[in-house]
């Protein structure tokens, strides 16, 4: 156990620096950032002068170190518009994006679980069949669109919840529905392959046997078993929710971190930007690595071993 | 035949459907798709009221002829999901490859490698890349190849490993085979209807990225008619011209459905998995 | 002695072309042990689990009478059926290893199934769960109950399985090849035990096997299945004595049985595999390996009685002898 997870610790402190290394290389990829952050109308005077400001003039080698060094210590750096520090801006946005990612995660298993379960125990019969291919629908359904679409029919033409901005706690319950909509196919069927082994186990045959009420064996023996894969697709699905928020927020025009990513790429805030993609890696691998450790705890023949 | 079976078929239509409207999309169109007409702006298509008969879809907000740009959309996501598949596969298929054949610490690279990949915000790194370099069609396909990847390695990966155990594989190496032999004739035919699924459900994926980014503004470059971007110049219009939005959208949506369709059909002829 | 278990012409179907069970009959007496026995595949597993009410999706039963302790069970719903299993009638299977669920401890699956049925605390039954798991002879059982599935030995988790069985003091119990999956020495520990559980406890056991070792030292009864159908039926010692079916003498030719088979004889076999039996299939299903097979086969088996409680189901007169084979 012990063992399991130093070295899943130490894959994850690997994977962070090699984050951190591509987050730096990403914003040097358009050449010289002087001249982007200057903007077409500079002259060579103030290029240089941004240069020397920045302390872009400074070898690669040594504003990559000073990256590293600084972000390990929790210093990502100023932004270039906001004039602020960037863990700042995070700390500010991060309220909003993980509500919504919250909230998604929480309307797509209620969703997908217990649809799941019912899909598994009706295995094969129509019912079945057509959760399973309404599931590919859903998926097929881009979601910057979904989102217009739910803004034009519940905002506008029924007027029952907000289009944009979050001032209210319902302000969450489109764009949570959106991003919701991308997980459940995957989590659906997770959940229906995982309770269809279960339920066809000898365990459960077992449960059967000893007379078990019909809750017990389904609820009790089989998802116990089949929840272990589908917690660690719920906290893989809650890392992309958070990163795939970018589209959601600006659909929704949500004040989170990933519109923060979005706006600071269109206005060339080199640090934001490096800063949000590190920090949304971060919390990926944070939250795989709460994952496995989960799942550790739930399969008594990993926590004993 | 059984849902499934309409669906494969239904699927396979859409999906040749469209791929000869992408190829013969300069004799299928009535007008240029370019071609401005700040007189006829928001036309509504001609089975709505106010139509007009020769713009059957309407016109969008410069006026243009949204069927024909519709038409010139469907080249861009066809390319856009080929061209990415295509580079994206020779990544991920090399990368998986060489984990699941060489094993050991080769794999644990491979493995470390998909493991960062996952780890790296897609929409947002694609979103950087192409505001960096600058937007055009190349940077966009190069852009998602090279982040879309993992599920073919993930899949060659677990598949080659399965198959390398086979009694023909051990007989190759028996006759003395080399291992590229071993892994270009004797493994790659072996795993290659399961990379075929996969190829299916990551076009997909491309696909509605592609979407994605266009409709950010980071995506196509205008006027290309990128079926995202148009639903993006579109959805200031949205409330008042709902079809506007529900054109692209919903050829967006029947496309990748489609090819969804397309791609089950095929995990269950081929009998191949599409989760590792 | 009363009949406890009383099973006449049972019939199951899966969604297949073929019969898995095509006429059982089995009467279980109240405090003896049964065993059914026959070669793999013929549709024990299958006869067991029909009784049971536990047969897997796609199956369909059907029977002229199913009875227990008098109550015809053959119309109870999955609801009342899930009353009587567990609490009267308890089964145990052939694999250890996969039988207990491995995210739960053994107490607190133990202690389910008394809870379920009669009730009580748990801290009560889970002290009847330790003092079961020490009567099947497992050392430490208050450590054994805080421990998982994984952590056990495949013995030490059939003998959780009979432990688990005897939560609510079952009057039937249905063994399904308890031992197969074990190694000799633990299967000879089993069977012991299960015999002496019966003799205390007042046991039935319907055992199911197909080591003819293990009838001649455990059953007081023998029921012989082939392809589906019971062949041959009688005391163990009136089987032993005098088999009748051809089929039966095969499998004893096959098997050396301690004090029941001439030392030095040899070995026989019976050519050919068990056919898979197509619906409406007429006349005996062994007569394609049988060496005494005549036309008459392919058409009706009379149901013939050797002695009062010896019946078997083949033309051959009672006291046919073999022909030596040209
Ligand atoms: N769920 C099922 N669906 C279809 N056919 C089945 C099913 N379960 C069993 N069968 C068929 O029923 C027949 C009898 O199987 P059964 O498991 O009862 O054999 P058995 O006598 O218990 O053999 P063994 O000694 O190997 O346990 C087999 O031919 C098997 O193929
Ligand atoms: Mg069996």
């Amino acid at each position: 156990m012990l063992v399991f997870f130093g070295r899943r610790l130490l894959v994850a402190l690997l994977v962070t620096l090699t984050v951190l290394t591509v987050s730096f290389a990403l914003t040097r990829l358009s050449g010289d950032l002087a001249i982007a952050i200057a903007g077409p109308q500079a002259t060579e005077q103030d290029i240089i002068i941004i240069r020397k400001a920045y302390g872009l003039d400074r070898p690669v080698v040594v504003q990559f170190v000073d990256w590293v060094v600084s972000a390990a210590s929790g210093d990502l750096g100023r932004s270039y518009i906001y004039h602020e520090p960037v863990a700042r801006l995070i700390k500010d946005r991060l309220p909003v994006t993980l509500t919504l990612g919250l909230t998604g995660l929480l309307i797509a298993m209620a969703t997908a679980i217990p649809i799941g379960i019912l899909a598994a125990m009706r295995e094969g019969t129509l019912f079945d069949r057509g959760i399973m291919m309404i599931a590919v629908i859903g998926q097929a359904m881009p979601s910057f669109w979904l989102g217009l679409l739910l803004i034009i029919t519940f905002g506008l033409k029924l007027g029952w919840l907000p289009i944009s901005g979050v001032d209210e706690w319902d302000g969450y319950v489109l764009p949570g529905i959106v991003l919701a909509f991308a997980a459940i196919p995957a989590m659906m069927r997770l959940t229906r392959s995982g309770m269809v082994d279960a339920l066809a186990s000898d365990y459960i045959r077992t449960a059967r046997a000893k007379g078990l009420s019909r809750a017990s064996i389904v609820l009790k023996h089989a998802l116990r078993n089949a929840a272990m894969p589908v917690v660690a697709v719920a906290a893989v699905q809650l890392g992309f929710m958070l990163s795939g928020s970018v589209v959601i927020e600006s659909v929704f025009a949500l004040h989170g971190v990933g519109y923060l990513g979005w706006e600071s790429i269109s206005k060339n805030d080199f640090p934001v930007v490096q800063a949000v993609v590190l920090f949304l890696a971060v919390v990926y691998i944070f939250l795989t690595l709460m994952a496995d450790l989960l799942n550790a705890f739930l399969d008594p023949r990993l926590r004993t071993s | 035949m059984s849902i499934r079976q309409i669906a494969g078929t239904l699927g396979a239509i859409i999906v040749f459907g469209v791929a000869l409207m992408a190829i013969f999309a300069p004799l299928l169109v009535p007008h240029d798709p370019f071609a401005q007409d700040l007189n006829l702006r928001l036309v509504p298509p001609s089975f709505m009221d106010g139509g007009q008969p020769d713009h059957f879809l309407g016109t969008d907000q410069l006026g243009r002829d949204y069927f024909s740009r519709l038409i010139y959309g469907a080249r861009i996501s066809m390319l856009i999901g080929v061209a990415t598949v295509i580079t994206s596969g020779l990544i991920g298929i090399t990368l998986g490859m060489l984990g699941g054949f060489l094993g050991g610490r080769a794999d644990m690279v491979v493995m470390f490698i998909i493991t960062c990949r996952l780890s790296i915000p897609l929409i947002l790194v694609a979103l950087a890349v192409v505001s960096l370099v600058g937007s055009s069609l190349t940077v966009v396909v190069l852009t998602l190849g090279l982040l879309l990847w993992e599920r073919f390695a993930v899949v060659t990966r677990t598949t080659v490993m399965q198959v390398r155990t086979l009694d023909y594989v051990s007989a190759a190496w028996a006759a003395g085979c080399s291992r590229t032999h071993i892994l270009l004739r004797e493994i790659l035919p072996n795993i290659v209807h399961h990379l075929v699924v996969v190829a299916t459900l990551e076009m997909a994926i491309a696909i509605l990225l592609e979407a994605a980014l266009s409709f950010l503004g980071l995506g196509v470059p205008p006027p290309l008619p990128s079926w995202g971007l148009m639903i993006s110049e579109a959805k200031d219009y949205m409330f008042f011209s709902p079809w506007v939005i529900m054109v692209p959208g919903i050829s967006l949506f029947i496309l990748v459905l489609g090819i969804n369709f397309l791609g089950d059909a095929l995990r269950d002829f081929l009998g191949a998995t599409r989760d590792a | 002695m009363s009949t406890l278990l009383d099973v006449q012409d049972l019939r199951v179907r899966f969604n297949t072309a073929a019969e898995a069970v095509r006429g059982v009959s089995v009467r279980v007496e109240t405090g003896e042990t049964h065993c059914l026995v026959g070669e793999s595949g013929c549709g024990k597993s299958v006869s067991a689990l029909a009784v049971m009410g536990l047969l897997a999706k796609g199956g369909i039963r059907t029977a002229d009478r199913l009875e227990f302790a008098g109550q015809d069970i053959s119309r109870l719903s999955e609801r009342q059926m899930s009353r009587l299993r567990g609490d009267k009638i308890a089964m145990i299977f052939q694999e250890p290893m996969t039988s207990l669920n491995p995210a739960y401890t053994v107490g607190s699956q133990m202690a389910e199934v008394r809870m379920r049925h009669r009730g009580g605390s748990k801290r009560e039954a889970l002290d009847r769960a330790a003092a079961l798991l020490g009567r099947v002879g497992i050392t430490a059982p208050g450590m054994r109950l805080a421990q998982y599935p994984h952590q056990l030995s495949g013995g030490l988790r059939q003998r959780v399985m009979i432990a688990m069985a005897l939560m609510c003091d079952p009057e039937l119990l249905i063994a399904d090849e308890p031992t197969t999956a074990l190694d000799v020495t633990v299967q000879a520990q089993i069977l012991r035990l299960l015999m002496e559980l019966q003799r205390e406890l007042g046991l039935a056991i319907l055992l199911i096997t197909h080591d003819l070792g293990i009838v001649a030292r455990m059953a007081h009864r023998v029921s012989v299945m082939y392809a589906g159908k019971v062949v041959e039926s009688a005391t163990a010692d009136s089987l032993f004595a005098a088999p009748t079916h051809p089929y039966t003498r095969g499998l004893l030719d096959c098997v050396p049985i301690p004090g029941k088979v001439a030392r030095g004889a040899p070995l026989g076999s019976i050519p050919g595999t068990v056919p898979r039996i197509p619906l409406g299939f007429q006349g005996c299903g062994f007569r394609d390996r049988c060496a005494h097979a005549d036309a008459s086969c392919a058409t009706i088996v009379p149901q013939q009685t050797r002695q009062p409680g010896h019946a078997y189901a083949c033309r051959l007169p009672a006291g046919w002898v073999a022909e030596p084979v040209a």
